[in-house]
């Protein structure tokens, strides 16, 4: 399973970012066709989307596509784009029911089909940013086959809840984040975290990032590249939790060649969700 | 005593031109006079200096740029000498920034019909461009430029030089006073060379003013001026530090070539550029300093407040300035611990008799273009206009051990990688390395280099896949065009012509 910490958004209508944003690395690039695109330039937007993805400097990099809502007059068409762009992944915005997903799903496999596209091979991100979506959020991870990952969308989400952002702990985004994330690992899918707004504060951003971390989120939403190293930082094992893994995967290996089921380490029990563990480290650590 | 040395001349014919003996002030008629004895380089007026110091139509003019964005010498003697009806002049500056701007209104009107300079922008670079001036601008590197005070090409006749302080005898700091502006590298050389030198200084002290960057044997006449320019606007334009996440990644990967380089070893040498990139690659390698344990034995050059910060820290044993960046660099000159001002001969001069920058082994340098060559192009912009500084560029990269070139592999629209640069300024053979956020090209005359970054895992690819690269993102801009008229020499360091400059064709 690819592994994806980072997901850096970067607005679609930003020719100089569009063109070479691949530069940064993070695990998947957000091109928004969304909130950062104002109506006027939507059109022009879609069509720079369009050269990113088709140029051969992102063949290597996970793409994203943030479409604006389907009963938009611009959703339909960056679907369509997108789909037919080669987009790895499409973002849904404000997910509300299974329902948005299905129709969702419906319009990638007939786009598909057309252009001759694999079909099940556009995968899709549901952003939830309400608090229907939050309630809804384990038939939504549900939905579809399609469905890699669901993603928190604090603002939007706040702002329903007729809340706001504390700083400190959040309590005001706890239970969110934990039905979210519970729905997400039912369902066996990945889950993201918010987006952290101010930019120059690298230190909030970090507070941030641990919490969503220790609470077991995949990663997060990036508004900016500055963000991306200190993200995959928070996210690389230490040397010790490193080399305890690999003692892990050998243990677990031995165990294999000798026929036996459970093993164990230093008297601790080694089974499958200790190597699962110990693989995702291993994983987290050859990425940082 | 008349008789005595005609009876010499006569006993000894070649010793006829000696003079008799006519009393003590002959030569020296000023110590009669008890007022004149003390004080009598000090000028009323800029008008008043400008008189005395033997200034005719069709002279040669000089300034240095520490003050740098914040300058206000240049504008001020330039108009008043305009006022006073001056023609034909030569101006011979160590730099000309965009806060010289209203000199263009000079060259126009004939007061100004040659120059000299390392770098230029703004409208001036825009005015010569287009052919303002009837000779074409010399652009000279900072070591070069003394080579052509030193082989007499290049002859100053009065040197105007904005200082912080001095005392009334001439002794003169650009680090002590209320108005700094750090070293005085370039304004030391100008001292010494000028027929001629005027300070117009910010502040007149008591005397002895000490330490001096530019001593009273040098100084014949100073005016105190109110306004000889603004510290705060001196890391203003080409010196900054930066968030720009891209300057930032390729400062970071130029800090990780530098350690893997294999001149990253404790007592090594280093010079930052005054580029963004090459700023934030200075806080890089000091990371990675600090990590190791490594310290360098100096640092040279333009100086950053980021140098200034490893150097307080200990990891730069030795800080050799010639200019001061910033506030940050002035204020660690003036602490004056183990930061020392040097002049532009014993910085980089290729004649001088040992220049700093021969024993530099690692350098970091910015480009507008950089080709398959690896010739870089750091003076002319993407439309053929002047608009850049040569400064240093080609001194260092010649003389050290490696010269790491940083920038972005497209600005805008347009490709930095080209296959072939519009104008010369360092010739390729000097590059070392290029470090773009896409990838990281070595010269094809450092294999084991190569070799060496591939290994730590660096991106290393061929220059012409990143030339590749570029292209695929912009496409082959359109050939600029020029007429044939020469409006630029390019000087190598050693006074030898490596490009020219030609006007832009502008007619549709």
């Amino acid at each position: 399973m690819k592994l994806r910490r980072s997901m850096l958004f970067v607005p679609g209508d930003a020719a100089g970012m569009v063109s070479t944003s691949f530069v940064f690395k993070p695990d998947t690039i957000m091109f928004d066709l969304e909130d950062a695109v104002s109506p006027r330039e939507k059109d022009s937007a879609r069509l720079l989307v369009y050269q990113a993805l088709r140029h051969p400097a992102y063949r290597d990099i996970e793409t994203a596509v943030r479409i604006n809502e389907l009963d938009t007059e611009y959703g339909p068409k960056d679907l369509e784009m997108a789909v037919r762009g080669g987009a790895d992944l499409i973002r849904l915005p404000k997910t509300e029911t299974a329902a948005d997903i299905e129709l969702l799903d419906r319009h990638i496999t007939r786009i598909e089909q057309a252009c001759g596209r694999p079909i099940g091979q556009t995968r899709v991100i549901a952003a939830i940013e309400s608090a229907s979506g939050v309630v809804n959020a384990v038939s939504i991870t549900r939905a579809s086959p399609r469905m890699i990952a669901v993603a928190l969308a604090g603002f939007d989400y706040l702002v329903d809840m007729q809340s706001e952002r504390s700083g400190g702990s959040e309590p005001e985004l706890f239970y969110a984040r934990a039905a979210v994330l519970h729905a997400a690992r039912a369902a066996g899918i990945g889950a993201y975290d918010v987006a952290y707004g101010d930019v120059n504060d690298i230190g909030g951003f970090l507070r941030e990032v641990m919490i969503a971390k220790n609470l077991g989120f995949n990663g997060k939403s990036l508004i900016h590249p500055r963000q991306i190293q200190p993200l995959h930082k928070a996210y690389a094992p230490t040397r010790q939790e490193l080399a305890y893994a690999r003692r892990v995967i050998e243990a677990a290996e031995k165990a294999k060649r000798e026929g036996l089921g459970v093993t164990s380490l230093d008297g601790k029990m080694i089974d499958p969700p200790v190597i699962a563990h110990a693989e995702l480290v291993i994983r987290r650590a050859e990425a940082a | 005593m008349t008789e005595l040395v005609e009876e010499l001349a006569r006993q000894v014919p070649d010793l006829r031109k000696l003079q008799a003996f006519a009393g003590a002030a002959a030569h020296t008629p000023y110590l009669a006079d008890p007022q004149a004895k003390l004080h009598r380089k000090l000028c009323v007026s800029l008008e008043d200096a400008i008189r005395r110091s033997g200034l005719r139509d069709g002279m040669t003019i000089s300034f240095h740029h520490a003050f740098r964005e914040g300058d206000k010498v240049i504008n001020q003697v330039v108009n008043k000498l305009a006022e006073m009806g001056f023609k034909d002049l030569t101006l011979a500056t160590s730099s000309l920034l965009n806060c010289h701007d209203p000199l263009v209104e000079h060259f126009k009107s004939g007061v100004i019909t040659q120059v000299y300079t390392s770098g230029l922008r703004g409208k001036i670079g825009e005015a010569i461009s287009r052919g303002v001036l009837p000779r074409p601008v010399q652009i000279h590197s900072h070591g070069g430029r003394v080579n052509l005070l030193q082989s007499g090409e290049l002859k100053i006749d009065v040197a105007f030089l904005g200082v912080s302080c001095c005392d009334e005898f001439g002794n003169a700091s650009g680090s002590q006073g209320k108005l700094i502006c750090g070293a005085l590298g370039y304004a030391k050389v100008d001292a010494q060379y000028a027929r001629s030198v005027v300070l117009l200084t910010a502040e007149l002290v008591p005397f002895p003013n000490h330490p001096a960057s530019i001593s009273q044997d040098q100084v014949d006449l100073i005016v105190h001026l109110d306004d000889v320019g603004d510290p705060t606007l001196i890391s203003k334009g080409a010196a900054r530090t930066t968030k720009n996440p891209r300057e930032l990644l390729i400062a970071s990967l130029a800090a990780d070539v530098v350690e893997h380089s294999g001149h990253f070893r404790d007592g090594f040498s280093m010079q930052t550029g005054s580029g963004a990139s090459s700023i934030a690659a200075t806080r890089f390698l000091g990371e990675k300093m600090a990590e190791t344990g490594i310290t360098a034995s100096f640092a040279l050059g333009g100086i950053t407040g980021g140098i200034a910060e490893l150097h307080a820290k200990g990891l730069i044993k030795t800080v050799i300035d010639v200019q001061s960046f910033d506030s940050d660099a002035a204020e660690s000159l003036r602490l004056g611990q183990a930061h020392i001002e040097i002049s532009a001969n014993e910085y980089a001069n290729p004649t001088s008799k040992g220049a700093y920058v021969d024993r530099i082994d690692v350098v970091i340098l910015a480009a507008l273009e950089i080709d398959l060559g690896f010739n870089v192009n750091v003076i002319t912009g993407s439309d053929g206009v002047l608009r850049g500084a040569s400064g240093g560029h080609c001194d260092v990269a010649a003389a050290a051990n490696l010269a790491i070139v940083v920038a972005p592999l497209v600005r805008g629209r347009l490709p930095t990688v080209v296959s072939k640069v519009t104008t010369v300024v360092t010739p390729g053979e000097s590059i070392g390395v290029l470090v773009t956020d896409q990838g990281i090209a070595v010269n094809s005359k450092h294999p084991e280099l190569a070799k060496r970054l591939l290994d730590a895992g660096l991106p290393v690819v061929g220059i012409e896949e990143l030339h590749r690269r570029a292209i695929a993102l912009t496409g082959e801009p359109e050939p600029l065009k020029f007429l044939d008229r020469i409006v630029g020499l390019i000087r190598y360091r050693d006074g030898t012509v490596i490009d020219v400059v030609r006007q832009v064709d502008e007619r549709e």
